[in-house]
């Protein structure tokens, strides 16, 4: 409606002033909002799209001194090179492993806190509890790895000195790769959870009151309360979260994998992004990196994409 | 009677439970805290855990004399305020002509920017971008790259939606320019989604490592993170640094990186308790589909 009446008087003008004096009294009017977003603009079609131009490399025999324009075609080359390589499958392998583990283990975290606190009656210590377990989220990776290298260290980390206590340990959890996954994934759990939990409890106020008098009328106890109750009125987020989680099963961070993974570790550690900083800035194959790294790009788009679609069909809701 | 005791059961529970998280989420602090303030022999026969043991300053005493160090930190909180400045007034900038649905070219202009969120060169490309630039070596490789966050933009233009149009009407009726409705009107509005965002680009920034581990080379240069991933990571700085000067008093490389860990996050924690209530509201703000 809004659009309609704005559009007539619109279409008045120009028929009276003419199409070109249309156009300026058009830009007399919008100039600042042109000029107020020209410059974020600039931004994307440079640090965004210019990347993107970029990508052409990953068919070319891109080579540094002769830039990305004059360096020779090569067609799906570095492509054929790529998938005849075994790291490639392997950092393939474990971005898909830990992404599924974090899925598995991490992705109840929050929910399970976030009903915990919800049950919380005292104010006080739900405020200071949630102060605490939000924390973690705002310290960097490279903090969590230095703190992580020195909680789970074999002689004098906290965590192998408290199970030795029990008789217990001590656990190699940086150094050999099975107990390396635990400590990835406890870390991750550690460092978002408290985070996650935020949304959750948002969800959740948005639960009728009534509800819950009425079943405690009926006599349900705290357990069927939250079992038929709270986790039902969260349920659509926690879809939509899960099913987002889904779409970016081929994106992994760089920080986490790269700074608690370790040489002994890398059959585990090696992903997808580290992968790629391995090849392009270490050992300068700009090709291969980005080859790599558009293949991913592409895979993750294609899964963000069907994850979308899969949201709104089964909640309405989505993130385009 | 019965329901009652399996009530308190369940608060019991809970308290204690929600008690042991806390504790988990606070313990590897105490003993990063712990090993940084304790003597060198306690540390090394495993008698620290949470708690220091014979009381030591002197891994504090090397990391305040390394003016390396106070260097990072320096640059890094420059860095951080002058890249939020800057991010939220590009962010600004776009997400007002962008609430407007009759300016031409809007709909092309939201096509361009969600389509970075979802596909984007990958970091290689960026690298070659940010060395033809010549930025390598120049901390506006730290901000140019970042400048408007299309997740933040969005929730922006979401709460400018948010503001009654008829604000913006009868400022503009008054002789208010685009530029002046926006200044006037909008923003005065608008602070706490300004704060809130505000909030999670300094937190990127201050807390970002993979950009200043690709661009930033020249020591001088360092970034906090980096800093601090050389020291941690990287043994060979700390053993240097046991190597200078004439008053060795041996410090354990485990006590110097908890020393540097605490150092780099104290910061963090000061700042903590007052931004709490921002980014609350900001996931909130975020959750709201725009």
């Amino acid at each position: 409606m809004e659009n309609l009446q704005a559009e007539i008087p619109r279409a008045g003008e120009r028929r009276r002033l003419g199409l070109a004096k249309g156009a300026g009294l058009y830009l007399g009017r919008y100039w600042q909002l042109y000029a107020m977003l020209a410059l974020p603009m600039l931004y994307f079609i440079v640090f965004k799209y210019g990347p993107m131009y970029g990508v052409t490399i990953a068919f070319k025999d891109f080579n540094l001194f002769q830039g990305i324009s004059k360096s020779p075609w090569i067609g799906l080359e570095t492509f054929r090179s790529i998938f005849k390589m075994d790291s490639f499958y392997l950092a393939l392998r474990n971005t898909f492993m830990l992404n599924f583990l974090d899925l598995v283990f991490s992705f109840p975290a929050p929910i399970l806190l976030a009903v915990m606190l919800n049950e919380l009656r005292g104010a006080a210590f739900k405020k200071i509890s949630q102060t605490i377990l939000y924390l973690p989220h705002f310290i960097s990776w490279v903090i969590i790895g230095g703190i992580v290298y020195q909680v789970f260290a074999t002689n004098t980390g906290m965590v192998n000195l408290f199970l030795e206590r029990f008789g217990l340990g001590p656990f190699p959890f940086l150094s050999d790769k099975y107990y390396w996954l635990f400590t990835y994934l406890g870390t991750g759990i550690w460092q978002s959870a408290g985070w996650g939990t935020i949304i959750y409890l948002a969800a959740m106020t948005a639960i009728n009151k009534e509800l819950y008098e009425a079943a405690e009328v009926d006599g349900a106890g705290r357990l069927a309360r939250i079992w038929h109750i709270t986790l039902p009125g969260i349920r659509s987020t926690i879809v939509v979260l899960l099913v987002l989680k889904l779409g970016e099963m081929v994106q992994i961070g760089f920080e986490r994998p790269f700074v608690i993974g370790n040489v002994t570790v890398s059959e585990f550690s090696e992903v997808l992004s580290t992968f790629v900083y391995k090849m392009g800035m270490e050992t300068g194959e700009y090709s291969v990196a980005t080859a790599v790294g558009f293949f991913q790009a592409v895979v993750g788009l294609v899964f963000i994409l069907t994850s979308n679609y899969i949201s709104k069909k089964t909640t309405d809701e989505g993130i385009i | 009677m019965n329901a009652k005791l399996g009530n308190r059961l369940f608060d019991g529970l809970n308290y204690l439970l929600l008690s042991l998280c806390v504790l988990l989420c606070l313990a590897p602090f105490l003993h990063i805290v712990a090993v940084s303030l304790s003597s060198n022999g306690p540390i090394m026969s495993g008698a620290v855990t949470l708690f220091p043991v014979d009381l030591n300053f002197e891994a504090y005493n090397r990391v305040f004399s390394d003016l390396t160090m106070l260097r990072s930190l320096g640059l890094t909180v420059g860095l951080t305020v002058g890249f939020t400045v800057l991010c939220m007034v590009m962010t600004i900038c776009a997400a007002y002509p962008l609430t407007k649905t009759e300016l031409k070219g809007r709909k092309i202009a939201m096509y361009l920017i969600v389509f970075t969120m979802f596909f984007s060169g990958g970091i290689i490309p960026e690298y070659i971008l940010i060395k033809q630039l010549h930025l390598v070596n120049s901390l506006w490789s730290l901000v140019l790259p970042l400048l408007v966050n299309p997740f933040y933009l969005i929730i922006l233009i979401t709460f400018f939606n948010s503001i009654p149009k008829s604000l913006e009407e009868s400022a503009e009726l008054d002789g208010c320019s685009h530029f002046g409705t926006l200044v006037r009107i909008i923003l005065p509005l608008s602070m706490p989604a300004v704060a809130t965002l505000s909030l999670f680009y300094a937190v990127n920034r201050w807390n970002g490592f993979m950009d200043t581990l690709f661009y930033i080379t020249d020591t001088n240069l360092y970034p906090l993170q980096l800093k601090l991933y050389q020291l941690i990571m990287n043994s060979m700085m700390t053993d240097q640094m046991q190597m200078e000067g004439a008053q060795i008093i041996q410090v354990l490389p485990e006590s110097l990186k908890a020393a540097s860990i605490v150092f780099a996050t104290v910061p963090i924690l000061i700042v903590y308790p007052w931004l709490q209530r921002y980014f609350v509201s900001g996931i909130m703000l975020g959750s709201v589909k725009g």
